[in-house]
């Protein structure tokens, strides 16, 4: 998957980055030999059940994996340049400007003492160099953009007299004033009601269409994730197990996890006759202590002697939809 | 499929319960009314035995504050729960632990539904000592037998939580509750804190105790394919009032409420790609200020000039499936393939 | 943690062997505090107490040819200025101040957290009485309170026990208050609720133990607190009697040497801080030991 059927250069590639965490209980490793590609107007959904190291590989994009964990291993290209070689505050311009991220919290992360226009205006002025006036004006523009009825009005609230799905407007108006290239989205509508998680999400679609930026999109969510993503990682244990585009992953799955997991999604199909859903067995790895080989292997029903000295990643003989496990087609 | 109510083993009939809001020394002074959140607005279920009735809103909906209600962490302010034939309002102190024994609730995080300096055994055992159902030497059977059902190894009993993960807290958490043998569970979003793999299995083992020991559960979460996963009937809440019940199958098959078929539309699907426009506009109005006429009319494609003024009383679209609405719009149906 | 070839093979030796490094320093620096200073507390207590036995006796004993002699093989502290070994009262003075200061300190913690746990729990009324007395006895005029009670038990140690207890349970209880006040709303309160307990074991059995974290980390500093308080009460003339020795006394008395015999006011008082140093360390130790799920590693 180096280029894409028109021959570009991804906007981002992540080469085998390998994310440590070390404290007073022990190492352990967080992402192990992540390789992603992303292309403009592409949406990557990182999908994954807590834990995996999903979101810990996409704040290493931008540099901010929290003490005490640290990159250790790879590298992460932005549009061909290598993200390690940039200074603090070359970094800093393209955090925010090129590559912008929302959380999944908007309470925690708006500052509750300021109003919101105050923390747009302060976004535009820092990173597009706007004059108040300007920025004002902007911001305005912004939130009747991502829908938030009577703007003007809107800027002089603070954070705690707006509702979640507002909040998470704000904040994606912050995020995408600078018109970046890139957005990193994660878990964005998980606080969210179901309604507004289905407009939150809707307004990304279209804000993605409009300006044609990529998303990482990151969530638990498999529904989410296969109704608002073109191509779909899925990571277990800190590794990506299987990564194709949206239709093969989720309806052709090739990676004995992913297929686990499809099964054990509660449906309509059955309603009401409380018949048993096929799920995974045991329980979720505990990374300070993983067995070798793959990751996945007490849990697989289709495990074998080799599992555990093989090395866990993604084939290179199916590029378009590949999965970690050799063994299981 | 239809309740009969002499059968029924939890009988909710008119909650209404408010919470009065902060009013300054100014307001009161001008005497400004208090400003009142209307949590239940008039809601009425019936469980009945051996059955799953799952109760589905988003927040502000009154499902959680309906389960309080009816093992009485809240009072509420007017109507009658009626437990087989206790009245669980007027019951005094001594006949209210006898009822709880009965009706055990299952909490949302697994995280601090336990306490975490009690190990696992203590945990489990200690409501069957207090209440007198064994001594301390019958306690350590108990908590085999307890464990045992739930599916965690004896191994576990002498752990504290912090060693345990979501799921296991979760399995806890349920023997626990079950080392009383109750008559009714109500799960307040039980597994909505846990991941795909580990929610498929409490959701299997929810199902299985309900078969094996006879329970009726009160199924309370915000996901619908988890309702249909383990529901017999639905009811689907907003704003305090019950808006359509029915029986699971039939209901979310052919909705009748726009809100439910909202609910349906906006629900994430596995194959659909992002369609045009989002299922619902708008937000959901707020708590202290209730829409006049049928609450749902703020953001009701469907709504008429009737539905400003009147508030809709229940119609019985079908044998056991009833509709709060007025206008009865025509839906498009068939979510079951979702 | 185990580790497998196969798993890090590809991972740099270097960056292997500093989160390495970092993990076990961490784990070593946890245990350290709690354990040094357990062993300062240790030592301080066991000096105190077994003095007549170490050979430290007669800390009244003058001799007056003796007077403002610097530290020597003899007298570790030199002497004061009516010949008394200064190290000798110093540990004496220790069992009255430590005496003290673990007194009042657990006493008033556990009454402080007895009233707070209940006036959270229960809220409302109760709670507003509870809250409106603590906060009347922290801002009443403290010396005030001490010469009024003076006034009543005549000079000597009950004063400032009677004062320090009148006034410090309430800080407990303030912070006890504060803690229930959250803890209402977890949810194993509330299944405790639920599975029909009453609210006594609730409040005593479920709440109280975990409550008691915050607390104990708290009177560690209390600990010291109150034993300075003494001292300066001492220092006033408000406390302890000469010719009792105590550490608030001996530097008191030191300070009027200051020059000729500086060594009788700062060695002591270096003693009083070391003393305060150990606590701490148990202190911070306690905290991460019992830290938020009620325990550590």
């Amino acid at each position: 998957m180096a280029l894409n059927s028109n021959g570009n250069q991804p906007l981002l590639e992540i080469n085998d980055l390998t994310i440590g965490f070390a404290d007073a209980r022990g190492i352990l490793l967080a992402a192990d030999r992540i390789n992603l590609r992303l292309f403009r107007n592409q949406t990557l959904g990182l999908l994954g059940e807590s834990g995996c190291g999903k979101s810990v590989s996409m704040r290493s994009i931008l540099g901010l994996v929290p003490y005490p964990g640290e990159v250790i291993g790879g590298s992460v290209l932005w549009e061909g340049q290598d993200l390690s070689e940039l200074s603090r505050s070359e970094m800093q311009k393209i955090r925010g400007k090129e590559i912008s991220m929302i959380f999944q919290d908007p309470t925690s992360c708006l500052n509750p003492v300021y109003t919101i226009g105050n923390q747009i205006v302060e976004t535009l002025k820092i990173k597009l160099k706007m004059n108040s006036h300007e920025a004002r004006q902007r911001a305005v523009e912004l939130l009747d953009h991502v829908g938030i009825p009577s703007p003007e009005q809107r800027l002089n609230l603070y954070p705690h007299q707006l509702s979640g799905g507002m909040r998470q407007r704000v904040m994606i108006a912050i995020a995408i004033g600078s018109k970046p290239k890139l957005l990193l989205a994660d878990e964005p509508t998980t606080a969210l009601d179901v309604t507004i998680q289905d407009q939150i999400l809707n307004l990304l679609a279209d804000l993605r269409e409009e300006t044609g930026m990529a998303v990482i999109l990151v969530s638990h969510d498999v529904g989410v994730i296969a109704q608002n993503s073109d191509i779909v990682a899925i990571m277990y244990a800190g590794r990506i197990m299987e990564c194709g585009s949206a239709s093969d992953v989720m309806l052709s799955p090739r990676h004995p996890y992913t297929r686990g997991l499809l099964t054990a999604l509660p449906t309509f199909e059955h309603a009401g006759e409380r018949q048993p859903l096929t799920s995974i067995p045991g329980q979720p790895p505990n990374l300070a202590d993983l067995p070798g080989g793959c990751p996945f292997r007490p849990r697989c029903q289709y495990v074998r002697d080799e599992c555990a000295s093989i090395p866990v990643v993604l084939d290179r003989d199916f590029p378009e939809h590949a999965s970690a496990c050799p063994f299981v087609d | 499929m239809d309740t009969n109510n002499d059968n029924a083993i939890l009988k909710v009939h008119d909650l209404f319960k408010y919470y009065e809001g902060k009013s300054s020394l100014a307001d009161r002074l001008r005497r400004r009314p208090v400003p009142r959140l209307v949590a239940l607005d008039g809601v009425s279920i019936t469980l009945g035995r051996n059955e799953v009735l799952g109760l589905v809103g988003e927040s502000g909906s009154g499902k959680t504050t309906t389960a309080r209600c009816i093992v009485r962490l809240e009072e509420p302010e007017a109507g009658s729960i009626y437990f087989g034939d206790q009245d669980v309002l007027a019951a005094d102190t001594a006949d209210l632990r006898h009822i709880r024994r009965d009706m055990q609730m299952i909490y949302q995080d697994p995280y601090s539904s336990l306490n975490p300096r009690m190990t696992v055994k203590a945990a489990v055992s200690e409501p069957a000592i207090i209440h007198g159902l064994v001594d301390k030497n019958g306690a350590n059977d108990l908590v085999f037998e307890m464990l045992e059902r739930v599916g965690l190894s004896d191994s576990v009993a002498e752990l504290r939580p912090r060693a345990l993960s979501g799921g296991q807290r979760q399995r806890v958490a349920i023997a626990r509750a079950l080392a009383l043998r109750p008559k009714v569970i109500i799960a307040d979003e039980a597994v909505s804190a846990l991941d795909v793999s580990i929610q498929a299995q409490i959701l299997n083992l929810f199902a299985q105790l309900i078969q094996d020991l006879g329970l009726s559960m009160l199924f309370i979460a915000h996901q619908l394919s988890v309702i249909a996963q383990l529901s017999d009937r639905v009811a689907i809440m907003y704003l305090g009032r019950i808006v359509e019940s029915g029986p699971t199958a039939q209901v979310f098959a052919g909705p009748r409420h726009p809100y439910t078929a909202a609910l349906l539309e906006a629900h994430p699907h596995l194959e659909v790609s992002k369609k045009g426009a989002p299922a619902l506009r708008g937000e959901i109005p707020s708590p202290y200020a209730v829409p006049a006429g049928c609450r749902f009319n703020t953001r009701c494609k469907f709504a008429e000039e009737e539905c400003f003024n009147i508030d809709p009383d229940p119609v019985e679209v079908s044998p056991g499936h009833s509709v709060w609405c007025q206008v009865l719009p025509e839906l498009p149906g068939n979510y079951s393939n979702g | 943690m185990t580790t497998h070839n196969s798993t890090i093979a590809h991972i740099p030796e270097s960056a292997w062997k500093r989160l390495r490094t970092r993990s076990v320093s961490q784990r070593r620096w946890s245990a350290y505090t709690l354990w040094v200073g357990v062993f300062i507390v240790a030592l301080v207590t066991f000096l105190s107490v077994a003095a007549p036995v170490l050979g430290f006796t007669e800390p009244n004993n003058t001799d007056l040819t003796q007077r403002l002699l610097p530290p020597s093989r003899e007298h570790f502290f030199g002497t004061d200025d009516v010949g008394r070994d200064v190290f000798t009262r110093v540990l004496y003075g220790g069992r009255i101040d430590l005496s003290f200061g673990l007194i009042t300190t657990y006493v008033s913690l556990a009454a402080g957290l007895v009233i707070g746990a209940i006036a959270g729990y229960y809220g409302g009324f109760l709670d507003s009485i509870v809250m409106r007395a603590v906060d009347l006895v922290i801002s009443f005029p403290f010396i005030v309170l001490i010469l009024a009670i003076t006034a009543i038990t005549g000079p000597g140690i009950t004063g400032p026990y009677v004062g320090v207890l009148a006034v410090s349970w309430a800080l407990y209880a303030r912070l006890t208050r504060g803690e229930m006040l959250a803890m209402r709303e977890k949810q194993y309160v509330m299944a405790a609720q639920t599975l029909g307990f009453s609210t006594w074991r609730i409040i005593f059995v479920h709440c109280i133990p975990n409550l008691l974290r915050s607390n104990l980390v708290f009177s560690m500093s209390d600990i010291v607190l109150n034993i300075l308080t003494l001292a300066a009460l001492s220092y006033l003339g408000l406390g302890v009697t000469p010719p009792t020795a105590e550490w608030g006394e001996i530097i008191a008395q030191g300070q009027r040497n200051l020059f000729a015999a500086w060594w009788i006011s700062t060695l002591t008082g270096f003693y009083v801080v070391f003393v305060g140093v150990g606590f701490s360390l148990v202190g911070d130790g306690l905290a991460d030991r019992l830290g938020e799920d009620g325990g550590g590693t």
